[in-house]
């Protein structure tokens, strides 16, 4: 399949790129953007997400989540059916069906998300007319309902967050003329990161802030030109572009990975709220030297080891970057499936220049490339580690990059250590493995 | 329009995936959006292959909607043949691709491989993971195994259909079904799907008769077999002692084997474990049963005839074989319960009452929120599924453990006495874990079983809800249901100690 070699960066790119960018367009070893809905509806407490889609969708759903949820999913698929399509069964009036049949089964729910998918993408089904109608009529009374593609046609995995958030973003109200300025920090974050990091705002004198996704459906933050918004995320394009035309400041740090990133993007705040610099070193001198002593210890295990990171939730350049500059690691390759310039511009400034950056997948030529360089470490999707391990590669599954704590200060080190235990697993056994 | 929270089985292309992944040398082209590659997580996780699945995608994205879709297929045919070099392709669409009506079959033709291309045709939209395998196996059946019948075949020779990639301890059952087939002097020709290649297939023929292990895969080619080649097929599933022996003696018949002296080759401790003193506190425990029809009509014959228990729930996923499922559970006097809604299983497992679940790792989940033993004994697979150890279902060494993995999960004989003698012993409470399972997760603080309380149902009083505290609490839900019911039959407003012993003496068997 095509590849273009790249070195003429786009007019618009605010950086220029460390190195040419390898753009790939061939079979893709990727989820699509439904699985964003195992960490989605763990974080939305009472929000239900309704996939209208195949059997495949549910399957992909059990599947990547494991059959190991503990609690009943706030999550299920409408599954359409030959019926449906042969036009005998009207879908709408089958949504309603089972629209009500989940707010009967949950009446503690407050959203419904109905979630596109590429089957009802393809046969253009009208979710946002359906949820539109669904609310206007009135049957379930104090159930907001909301819309969203989460189709792999669409997005590639991460970025069913991002559309789900720039659906959000759309139901948010505007905030009031002269309103005291706010920030607002958007993308998924771990409860107990997002409570950290509302610790130093506030120890940083900036009261007024709201997390993207909420809590609860129910409080729904106002939104307008007094808003800075620090992204906490790296995939969150479509959601960036939203905040933005709703007249909301845009700030472009690192991102908060590692003791630098973390730094640079708490710095980015305490700048545009105008928070004294030596309050800000005085705040975040304790998190930074515990920060430091986390990486110096796992520095002496990833030191000048080479990593390869396959394509899978965007976070790649931002993960490079701490492994390359606070644990010594060498990257080799950094694949994403989508290379947001700009949101990334701070990120590909600091990454190394003789690194292989590419975007998009043609999965048998990148393990191809793999096979060539023999990384110590090779981060890559869940269908991939088990036969590249027996090939003799030590592997991360990139999906524990999202679904474990890594960003702020006091996560650094398990960051690193996600990063040494398949090292030191290797180490370890005396099998006689081959 | 279905409301899935969880599913009994994948896509039919997930089944095809599983003939494919289980053969050698052939490959399949997949057109299907991006987003459909997680199924290579099913077999490199789940079953944790070394290998990935031999499955291209095309992976399309909507920018390719408005351009060639079919020409993304054809160079990824082309790209795998070049590149994988099987020996044979199967060609065909996910749920997706078949909305777009490419016709992946036309066009790999069209491309002229140099290898032979099957192409299937799974409608993703009415079919399910179990008829994709059984279409797919039976295309490259039909394509493979049409050549002429050869002459002078050894009658004492078979074929094994059925086992696949995924599959519910598969790799096992091949294993000791061959070991039993050898020792009773039948030569196995080909094992098919697992370990066959197009090739082995074309050699199908050479056998006799056919052994089918797993009707739901192999059911449909094994008729065709019988019809173009004479083959006769086994009907008899060896899962159990019974069925094992009814198994061998099918077989010697059909090899013109002495049958006595091919039943007296079975070996097996679970009969007398069965008969043993230690296994009398087994008698009559109500157990209720779902999984793939193969597996469920199996496991209740078990139950009630191998192991004394009482069936009182059968039902099945596979719509394909409800008949077979109703009609086994006729013979128990039961109703069949056939539902890929695993809310329908749930509420039948509570109406049920059982002291032991039988089913797949959805009813596992079920069992153990309402805090009763279960085993599982069908797919959908899940990790624990494939354990390191030799572990088969069928044959003489499955029913040993069968018998192991249904009964470890029951409380032993002497231990239940026990419970019932010292109800409110300080060690022996509703919060300690039975002595065998793990002391470790001695957790106190998982919920009640949730219990169903119709509006103006009885209420207890006070000293009568302290007595049923101290009926041992795997039973406990089960007598306060049943005084429930007493109380409300017997227009009792009140439930009393007098009414709880009432209705113990009402229900007792």
């Amino acid at each position: 399949m095509t590849t273009v070699l790249d070195r003429t960066a786009a007019p618009a790119t605010p950086s220029t790129l460390p190195a040419p960018l390898l753009r790939e367009r061939g079979q893709r070893e990727v989820f699509c953007g439904l699985t964003s809905i195992i960490w989605l509806h763990r974080k939305l407490q009472d929000a239900f997400f309704l996939i209208v889609g195949s059997r495949t969708c549910a399957h992909l759903m059990q599947s990547a989540a494991g059959v190991m949820i503990f609690a009943e999913p706030r999550f299920a698929t409408a599954i359409i059916e030959d019926r449906d399509l042969a036009g005998m069964a009207d879908l709408h009036d089958e949504l309603d069906r089972i629209v009500a049949r989940v707010v009967a089964r949950r009446p503690e729910i407050r959203m419904i998300v109905l979630v596109g998918s590429c089957p009802s993408e393809v046969i253009k089904l009208d979710l946002s007319k359906a949820a539109e109608r669904l609310q206007a009529r009135g049957q379930h009374d104090g159930v907001r309902f909301l819309t969203y593609t989460g189709s792999g046609i669409e997005t590639t995995f991460t970025e069913g967050e991002d559309r789900f958030l720039a659906s959000l973003v759309a139901a948010l109200p505007a905030q009031e003329q002269n309103a005291k300025p706010r920030l607002l920090v958007a993308g998924c974050l771990a409860d107990v990161v997002e409570d950290q990091f509302r610790r130093i705002f506030t120890a940083l004198g900036i009261e007024q802030v709201d997390f993207l996704p909420m809590r609860e459906s129910t409080v729904m933050p106002s939104i307008g030109p007094s808003t800075t918004v620090l992204l906490a995320q790296p995939y969150l394009t479509e959601t960036a572009r939203l905040l933005q035309s709703r007249g909301c400041q845009l700030l472009h740090p690192l991102f908060p990975l590692g003791e630098e990133g973390t730094t640079a993007w708490l710095q980015a705040a305490a700048d545009a709220f105008g928070v004294d610099p030596g309050r800000f070193e005085a705040i975040t001198r304790p998190g930074r030297d515990r920060a430091r002593i986390a990486m110096t210890r796992a520095r002496s295990e990833l030191e000048g080891k080479t990593l390869f990171l396959f394509p899978d939730s965007q976070l790649e350049p931002a993960l490079a970057r701490v492994l390359s500059r606070e644990a010594g690691m060498v990257p080799i390759e950094v694949g994403t499936p989508f290379l947001n310039r700009q949101h990334l511009s701070a990120e590909l400034d600091l990454l190394p220049t003789d690194v292989t950056l590419s975007e998009g997948q043609d999965v048998d030529r990148q393990l191809d490339r793999l096979r060539d360089a023999a990384p110590d470490l090779t981060v890559c999707g869940m269908g991939l580690a088990n036969p590249l391990e027996a090939e003799g590669f030590a592997t991360k599954w990139s999906i524990e990059l999202v679904f474990t704590p890594i960003q702020g200060y006091d996560q650094a080190g398990d960051l690193a250590e996600l990063f040494i235990r398949p090292l030191r697993r290797r180490a370890l056994l005396q099998t006689g493995r081959a | 329009m279905q409301l899935a929270m969880w599913t009994y089985e994948g896509p039919p292309h997930v089944g095809a995936m599983r003939i494919a992944t289980a053969m050698r040398g052939l490959h399949y082209v997949l057109h299907a959006p991006q987003g459909d590659t997680y199924a290579d997580l099913l077999f490199t996780m789940i079953e944790r292959d070394a290998k990935r699945p031999p499955v291209t995608y095309t992976t399309f994205q909507a920018r390719d909607l408005g351009a060639d879709t079919a020409a993304i297929f054809k160079t990824a045919c082309a790209d795998a043949e070049a590149r994988f070099k099987p020996d044979a392709m199967i060609v065909g669409a996910s749920c997706t691709a078949e909305l777009l009506q490419d016709d992946p079959g036309g066009l790999a033709a069209a491309l002229g491989l140099s290898i032979p291309v099957v192409a299937l045709e799974l409608p993703s939209y009415q079919k399910k993971e179990n008829w994709g395998a059984a279409e797919t196996f039976y295309r490259l059946v039909r394509s493979f195994a049409a050549g002429p019948t050869p002459e002078g075949r050894n009658p004492a020779s078979c074929n094994i259909l059925g086992p696949t990639a995924l599959g519910f301890r598969h790799r096992d059952d091949v294993e000791e079904i061959c070991q039993l087939l050898v020792s009773i002097g039948v030569t196995v020709n080909v094992v098919a799907p697992l370990g066959a290649s197009a090739h082995d297939l074309t050699r199908l023929p050479q056998a006799a008769f056919n052994v089918v292990l797993y009707p739901e895969i192999a059911a449909t080619s094994a008729s065709f077999l019988k019809e173009r080649h004479g083959q006769p097929f086994t009907k008899t599933v060896p899962i159990g002692s019974g069925a094992c022996r009814d198994f061998v003696a099918e077989v010697a018949q059909l090899a013109g084997l002495d049958v006595e002296a091919a039943l007296a080759k079975i070996q097996s401790r679970a009969p007398w474990y069965a008969a043993s003193i230690d296994s009398n506190y087994l008698t009559g425990k109500r157990v209720f049963i779902f999984g793939d029809a193969t597996h469920a009509i199996a496991a209740a014959r078990i139950a009630r005839d191998e192991l004394g228990f009482t069936v009182c729930g059968l039902g099945s996923y596979t719509r394909e074989f409800a008949r077979d499922v109703r009609a086994a559970a006729k013979t128990y006097g039961l109703e069949a319960l056939i539902t890929d809604d695993h809310l329908e299983v749930e509420d039948a497992i509570i109406a049920a009452q059982p002291e032991l679940v039988l089913g797949t790792q959805m009813e596992r989940h079920v069992a153990k929120r309402l805090k009763v033993p279960c085993a599982v004994i069908s797919s959908p697979v899940h990790v624990q599924d494939f354990p390191a150890r030799y572990s088969p279902q069928m044959g003489p060494e499955g029913a040993n453990v069968i018998f192991d993995s249904w009964v470890h999960p029951l409380m032993m004989g002497l231990e239940e006495h026990l419970l019932g003698m010292f109800r409110d012993d300080f060690e022996f409470h509703d919060g300690a874990n039975p002595s065998h399972l793990a002391p470790a997760s001695q957790k106190t603080s998982e919920p009640e079983a949730p219990q169903i309380v119709p509006p103006g149902a009885p209420a207890w009083a006070q000293d009568a809800e302290s007595e049923l505290k101290k009926i041992p609490f795997f039973v406990r839900g089960k007598a306060r249901r049943n005084t429930e019911r007493f109380a409300t039959d017997h227009g009792l407003s009140t439930i009393t100690i007098e009414t709880l012993y009432d209705a113990k003496a009402h229900y007792s068997r």
